[in-house]
């Protein structure tokens, strides 16, 4: 039958692989490299440490909640949910001159935009600009897909639908009178979502494809009239959705609204008195929020944030705190690895 | 004419079936299919066809029944519940995040045994579709192999294999026998004689007959059954078959030019087949730690789930927080069931959370170990140029446990011991003869006797020698003409190698077995004259009798019976007066090491011979009970002999035999000494060994000492074992784990030495009670022993000493080493079985977990190797359980500051590739080549053995500072890009960050800090490893930014659109990256510099290192010194 065969096992490859034997680098955490290495790491984060804390101390931050819920407040009349279109005014004053450029955000608390089913609640392809999806929303976008009347939403979905809606102006009281600080509202999204990841559908003029579709139910205006002021800046390229379409990480978070670089605030806000005038719209206080008002400037590391800097000056001492237990401990034992 | 003997055949069927009717379990076959068919009722018993089916799936079913294998396996299965869930319920991460895994993995594993079962089916195809021989109805006809049926006689060449099992009915050699190698049944290379049935007619055409037989068993050496033979006219003749008539599929045909046989069992029913099963799966420790910790992670998912579960519906109860104006919920949500949606809420959760157990892991761990086993088979320093051969893995679930061994059993014979007998001396009715060197050979035989009286004693010796085995000649030619080579050269071929060397002896004092041929043993005397002994009867040897015999009748008409066998078998059986001279030298020898056979003769009367002929020949004709039945004949004819002599066979000790043992016990690891040797002959080899030192007090608990004055045995046992227990263990002092050596310390040194019998007696004592209290006296005597040793031990013994240690208290694991097919038992028994590529065939081989050529091996297989593998797996394990921990904790932390709403932190694909790409090369990397301390340094120090014994690394303790370093980086993470984010303004345009981001910032200080967590870890940086975790890195950050680079068509949502390139804009992410890397690694620099391994353990290692050295020392002076006493 099957023939016998005598298979003669050839001899094991003689290879360094084969063998265990690659050559290889021990590292050896000896205290004559880990010492002067801890040293160094903490002298390098010391230093990094102290420019972070001067540049987060130099930044201005000014914030000014405007909820209303205090009877004080200039907006607690604004603040009762049948109030509609009220505007009030919130004044405040510079000591000394707000170096510029001056960065005006917004800011809620206790507001979830990282809930998860209001995270996946749009439809990208919509945003992007495809007509399809104007005509038939991604289901993900209930209850925001259609209207009561069974039209689709455009643009759909409760990020989107909650987009926020309080108009701020700023005004420099000088001898009484008021002078406008001049917003630029460029610049303040993503420069990739504005330029590639949100696209109108090419459909001159914008409103036609919009036909057949209805707004967001809480929006007072369609998407192409968002800012009538600069005909670009609407659709699903306008910045002020822009930015609010990128969830915030935290319950407590700021967007950016404007930017003060223009005419005489370039340099930054001159002391003297102010007056924020605020259109009321953005309901907060049926879920226990805050709104506020930020202005800051920022540096090199951005916006004022202490952490860092204490983070780094205590790993670095910490660092230096080591080397010196470690000295101490091998001056003793008497750097047994140098035997 | 026909049907009348068919009648005849019926008839004595009826008669000899009437006893047996009872056994269903017999068949009968009818030669050719030629019966009785015309006047009775014939119907051809239905049985099996000859296809050998290996093969697990067919194409049809191969998909439903592999799917239902894999996910029987509970991993599998639980990774399906998860994608499941993922499908069914509305969850956080889309399904594609498990199923692609899951698919991946299942996919390999089906791809892989689809491949397998292809080579299975090709394999079988090649065995059923070999074309054979069958001789139908006078015609030879070729048939394919798959189609031969129960009762067809099949036709066999040279060189060729069986078919099936066959009865042999015809050879072409004029003795009716051929020869048969097995090896690939049981591995054993020499030549088998087997018989035809005697007086079965030459045209195999004109025999009719019958064969009764038993139904099909495994066992390969058993076969028993009859055959009628139908002579015309005549009472049917009844002949007894045996295994030596029958034939094994998977045989091969040797010098033999064709055989003729006819089939009795075929396809699964035939020996090999039946033989063939899948031996059963041995699960190493690593394996239950791994379960262990899998339900520790499975707790901490279930619990993490059922938190986030509660507090989500407690936070959702305040007013205003369960649906804010601006996150309504949609109508479907608004109906379902409250309590439903609790429950598919922790679903959600258990799916966000079940990346805590990763597929990888299991596809990971089952990598290492096949891709690891490689090492050992291509180790050189395992190759055997002798064999030719090297290491042999046979699975590779047990790599690790080779690092984790306390207990090793070994044979004796062909394992410590080369199985290379060599004569070495005779005593001859009390004179000693010694062979001297090789210088004094040249002077002629006769000369090189030393003493010496009675010549006639001498020839009667030597003539015993010669003629009493069972030892073929090699180089007997096909047609039975002998070549004479020249005498040294001259092959012996025998099951025994004692066997051989006592021939071989034989022919040194000038008698030269030349063969046997047509039943007559040829011999060639000191004068050159040729004796012929015509051979009666063979009484096989057995390790029950441990003797053997034949009958053989010279030429001037003796009967005369040669018996050898060991000196407790033959002493009670010969005049006692003659045993005195004889047994001095035998005892003598035995403690030498050597082996020692008593050779005793007697003269059968013609009576007497008559008497045992007709009692041999009934015995072999029975079905039933044969064994026994022959059992007692031939206790019946081996009585009133008369002794002659004894040999002494010398069996060397394995290459570094000592200094293998030595290491094992530096290793802490016990050796245990089970042999079937008789005691004092282990003895010496145990002390040859250096099991047992010149101090070690050795306690013994044998036949001998019980029967030392007591009166009764039972109570001798129970004073003895209380005696050796109160000295071995309650006055030892307590055993110090670690370094101490046992004979380093001042205490005592204790060797223990119990024969089979006395074993059976504590077993199986008679009262429960007892037997109990005497095993838990016996096992810890043993425990304080250093070394053990079980002589006369049966094979099924062996494996229930294995059995006992095995399942004693804090179940340490034990390693069986053997060589042949009495070590099977034990091999199959220990946790990790070795088998020795030896001399006794493969069958140890076969059965083993690992083999190897030499017993030398083990030090390295063990010391370096199993520690090797054992430190990469169980860091591999940790390790992956740890950066899973760290893994997911940020995505639970982030429930908390999203409402319990499930929203994942990590982009989907970031969760997928985590395991599969990101994090899984570098630990593979690390788990194959990793040696933290390098192979010569491990087999150098053997006491390093020890500080990874008892699973010290995957036990409580580490396992728990490893979560508490997933914990704790977990915790970094999350919180530190937390406090970042308290102004999420981090670029230098004012531009701000969202959640996307900070997932990226968390998800890349993970990646980076658990690959340079590992990269701490590494001491053994090779090329791959630099390779592979910098390579590792670099992908990440490749893979994110082209994954962020484009708008993907497939997506829904463009998530991470650019967020990794934002995020490396920012300096403050750069800076608290780098931060948190480096506060996630600082406690383990730290602990790095201040575990100062090298400072002590050098230290330590050196310490020992000289230790072991002025103590091998002065063993080899003390050893030496009996050595030389008994060599006077």
């Amino acid at each position: 039958m099957v023939k016998q065969e005598q298979e003669i096992a050839s001899r094991p490859d003689n290879t360094a692989f084969t063998q265990q034997r690659l050559p290889a680098w021990q590292p050896m955490l000896s205290a004559g490299i880990v010492i002067p290495g801890f040293v160094l790491i903490g002298l390098a984060f010391i230093g990094i440490g102290v420019a972070l804390f001067v540049t987060s101390q130099s930044i201005t931050v000014m914030e000014l909640d405007y909820t209303g819920v205090e009877r004080t407040s200039p907006c607690f009349r604004c603040s009762d949910p049948n109030v509609k279109n009220c505007v009030c005014q919130l004044d405040f004053s510079i000591a000394s001159l707000f170096k510029g450029p001056v960065f005006f955000y917004y800011g809620l608390t206790n507001y979830f935009q990282n809930y998860r089913r209001y995270g996946v609640s749009k439809d990208d392809d919509q945003l992007s600009g495809d007509l399809d999806s104007f005509t038939s929303p991604s289901d993900t976008c209930s209850p925001y897909e259609y209207d009561s009347n069974n039209k689709p939403i455009v643009p759909c979905g409760s990020v989107a639908n909650s987009m926020f809606n309080d108009t701020f102006k700023l005004y420099q009281i000088v001898n009484g009178t008021k002078k406008q600080v001049p917003f630029d509202g460029k610049g303040i999204a993503w420069w990739t979502d504005y330029n590639v990841k949100y696209r109108n559908p090419s459909v001159t003029p914008l409103r036609d494809a919009f036909n057949g579709t209805v707004k967001p139910l809480f929006w007072p205006r369609p998407a192409y009239e968002l800012d009538p002021s600069d005909p670009a800046n609407n659709g699903f390229i306008n910045q002020d959705f822009l930015v609010w379409m990128r969830r915030a990480a935290l319950p407590d978070f700021r967007k950016l609204y404007r930017r003060i670089t223009e005419g005489d605030y370039a340099q930054g806000l001159p002391a003297g008195n102010y007056s924020l005038e605020i259109a009321y719209n953005y309901p907060v206080l049926s879920f226990d929020g805050r709104k506020k008002v930020v202005l800051s400037n920022v540096s090199w590391m951005g916006g004022k944030n202490e952490f860092l800097g204490i983070a780094y000056l205590v790993i670095g001492s910490l660092c230096i705190v080591m080397s010196i237990i470690m000295l101490i401990v091998y001056a003793k034992f008497k750097f047994p690895e140098e035997e | 004419k026909k049907c009348r003997g068919c009648v005849g055949i019926r008839r004595c069927y009826c008669f000899t079936l009437g006893v047996d009717e009872r056994r269903v379990d017999s068949r009968t076959i009818y030669v050719g299919h030629r019966a009785c068919s015309a006047t009775e009722a014939f119907i051809p018993a239905k049985f099996c066809d000859n296809r050998i089916v290996s093969s697990k799936y067919t194409v049809w079913n191969f998909l439903p029944k592999n799917l239902f294998e894999q996910f029987r396996r509970i991993a599998n299965f639980y990774f399906l519940i998860i994608f499941l869930v993922q499908v069914i319920v509305d969850t956080p991460t889309s399904p594609v995040t498990s199923g692609l895994p899951l698919f991946f993995v299942i996919t390999v594993t089906a791809i892989k045994q689809g491949y397998e079962d292809w080579l299975r089916h090709k394999a079988d195809n090649e065995v059923n579709k070999y074309p054979v021989t069958v001789l139908e109805n006078g015609c030879r006809i070729r048939k394919e192999s798959e189609k031969i049926k129960v009762g067809d006689v099949v036709e066999v060449e040279e060189d060729e294999t069986f078919p099936c099992d066959l009865i042999l009915l015809q050879s072409s050699r004029d003795d009716g026998t051929c020869f048969v190698t097995t090896a690939s049944l049981d591995g054993e290379s020499n030549h088998k004689t087997h018989y035809t049935v005697p007086d079965t007619e030459k045209d195999l055409e004109s025999l009719y007959a019958a064969i009764e037989c038993e139904q099909p068993q495994p066992d390969l050496y058993k076969f028993v059954g009859r055959m009628h033979i139908d002579r015309n006219n005549q009472e049917p003749a009844v002949r007894s078959l045996g295994p030596e008539n029958l034939l094994l599929k998977g045989a091969t045909l040797k010098n033999t030019q064709k055989i003729c046989g006819v089939a009795v069992y075929t396809g699964m029913e035939t020996k090999m087949a039946l033989n063939y099963q899948g031996k059963s799966q041995k699960r190493s420790a690593v394996e239950k730690s791994i379960n262990a910790f899998l339900l520790v992670y499975l707790c901490i998912l279930v619990s993490k789930a059922l938190v986030c579960t509660t507090l989500k519906y407690v936070w959702q109860s305040e007013p205003g927080q369960d649906e804010p104006w601006y996150n309504e919920k949609t109508q479907r949500e608004k109906d379902t069931n409250r309590y439903l949606k609790m429950f598919t809420d922790f679903l959600s959760f258990m799916v966000l959370f079940n990346f805590i157990i990763p597929v990888s892991m299991y596809v990971t761990v089952e990598m290492q170990k096949f891709l690891g086993s490689f090492f050992i088979t291509w180790d050189k320093d395992f190759f055997d140029p002798e064999i030719k051969e090297g290491a042999l893995v046979n699975t590779s679930d047990l790599n690790e446990e080779l690092g984790q061994v306390e207990y090793v059993f070994t044979d004796k014979t062909g394992t410590l011991t080369q199985n290379n007998m060599e004569f070495i001396e005779c005593c001859i009715d009390g004179f000693q003869y010694k062979y001297r060197d090789a210088s004094s050979e040249l002077d002629g035989f006769s000369e090189s006797w030393q003493g010496g009286c009675c010549g006639e004693k001498e020839e009667l010796f030597l003539r015993a020698l010669c003629l009493c085995h069972t030892v073929q000649v090699d180089g007997l030619g096909v047609d039975g003409e002998v070549i004479h080579p020249p005498q040294e050269q001259r092959g012996f071929i025998a099951s025994s190698p004692d066997e051989v060397a006592l021939v071989k002896g034989a022919m040194r004092y000038g008698f030269t077995f030349l063969g046997l041929e047509s039943k007559s043993m040829k011999i060639l005397n000191r004068n050159n004259d040729i004796e012929l002994y015509e051979l009666l009867h063979v009484l096989n040897f057995d390790p029950v009798r441990r003797r053997m015999s034949v009958i053989v009748r010279s030429k001037s008409g003796d009967t005369l019976l040669f018996c050898k066998g060991a000196d407790s078998s033959i002493f009670p059986r010969v005049r006692q007066e003659e045993v005195e001279r004889i047994r001095m030298n035998v005892e003598r020898n035995a403690t030498e090491g050597y082996r020692t056979l008593c050779v005793a003769y007697k003269i059968l009367s013609a009576e007497e011979y008559a008497q045992a002929d007709a009692g041999l020949r009934e015995a072999r004709l029975a079905l039933q009970d044969r064994e026994e039945r022959l059992m007692t004949v031939y206790n019946q004819v081996e009585t009133g002999m008369s002794l002659i002599g004894a040999t002494a066979v010398e069996d060397r000790l394995q290459e570094e035999a000592a200094e293998t043992m030595e290491a094992l016990q530096g290793a802490g690891i016990k050796v245990w000494v089970l042999t079937g040797d008789k005691m004092e002959t282990a003895k010496s080899t145990c002390y040859a060994c250096r099991l047992f030192q010149r101090n070690t007090e050795l306690l013994e608990l044998t036949v001998r000492t019980l029967e030392d004055g007591q009166p009764s045995r039972e109570q001798r046992l129970h004073d003895l074992l209380v005696e050796y227990h109160k000295k071995a263990v309650q006055d030892a002092p307590p055993v110090k784990a670690g370094v101490t050596r046992s004979w380093s310390s001042a205490g005592h040194d204790y060797g223990f030495i119990i024969d089979g019998a006395t074993l059976s007696m504590v077993l199986n004592s008679s009262s429960e009670s007892n037997s109990n209290s005497y095993k838990n006296l016996f096992l810890q005597i043993c425990q304080n022993c250093t070394s053990v040793l079980c002589c006369r031990m049966a094979p099924l013994q062996k494996a229930q000493i294995v059995k006992l240690v095995k399942n004693s208290k804090g179940s340490p694991i034990t390693l069986s080493i053997g060589d042949g097919a009495n070590d099977v038992s034990m091999i199959l028994e220990a946790h990790v079985g070795i088998g020795i590529k030896g001399k006794e065939g493969r069958q140890a081989v076969r059965n083993s977990d690992y083999a190897i050529p030499k017993l030398k091996h083990l030090k390295k297989l063990l010391l370096a190797h199993g520690h090797l593998y054992y430190v990469r797996i169980a860091h591999l394990v940790q390790y992956f359980f740890y950066k899973n921990l760290c893994f997911i904790l940020p995505q639970f932390l982030y429930q908390f500051f999203c409402g319990y709403s499930q929203q994942p932190l990590y982009d989907a694909a970031y969760l997928t590739m985590y395991n599969i790409c990101f994090t899984s090369m570098p630990i593979l990397a690390y788990s194959l080549l990793e040696q933290h301390i390098c192979m010569e340094v491990l087999l150098d120090n053997a006491p390093l053995y020890r500080e990874i014994a008892k699973n010290a690394m995957l036990r409580w303790g580490p396992f728990v500072y490893w979560t508490f370093l997933g914990v704790f980086h977990g915790l970094l993470f999350f919180f530190g890009v937390r406090f970042l984010f308290s102004n999420p303004a981090l670029q230098d345009n004012g531009q701000v960050f969202g959640n996307w981001s900070y997932g990226t910032i968390v998800f890349t200080v993970l990646v980076f800090t658990v690959t340079l967590k590992l990269a701490l870890d590494t001491r053994h940086w090779t090329w791959i490893n630099h390779f592979v975790i910098w390579g590792s890195l670099a992908f990440y950050v490749f893979f994110s930014f082209f994954w962020g680079g484009i708008i993907w068509p497939f997506l829904r949502q463009q998530r991470l659109y650019f967020v990794f390139a934002n995020m490396l804009s920012s300096v403050s992410a750069w800076l608290v990256i780098i931060l948190l890397i480096l506060l996630s690694l600082l406690p383990e620099i730290l602990l790095v510099v201040f575990r100062k391994p090298r400072g002590p353990h050098a230290r330590q290692v050196q310490l020992n290192h000289t230790q072991t050295h002025t103590h091998t020392h002065t063993h080899t002076l003390i050893l030496s010194a009996p050595l030389f006493s008994s060599c006077l």
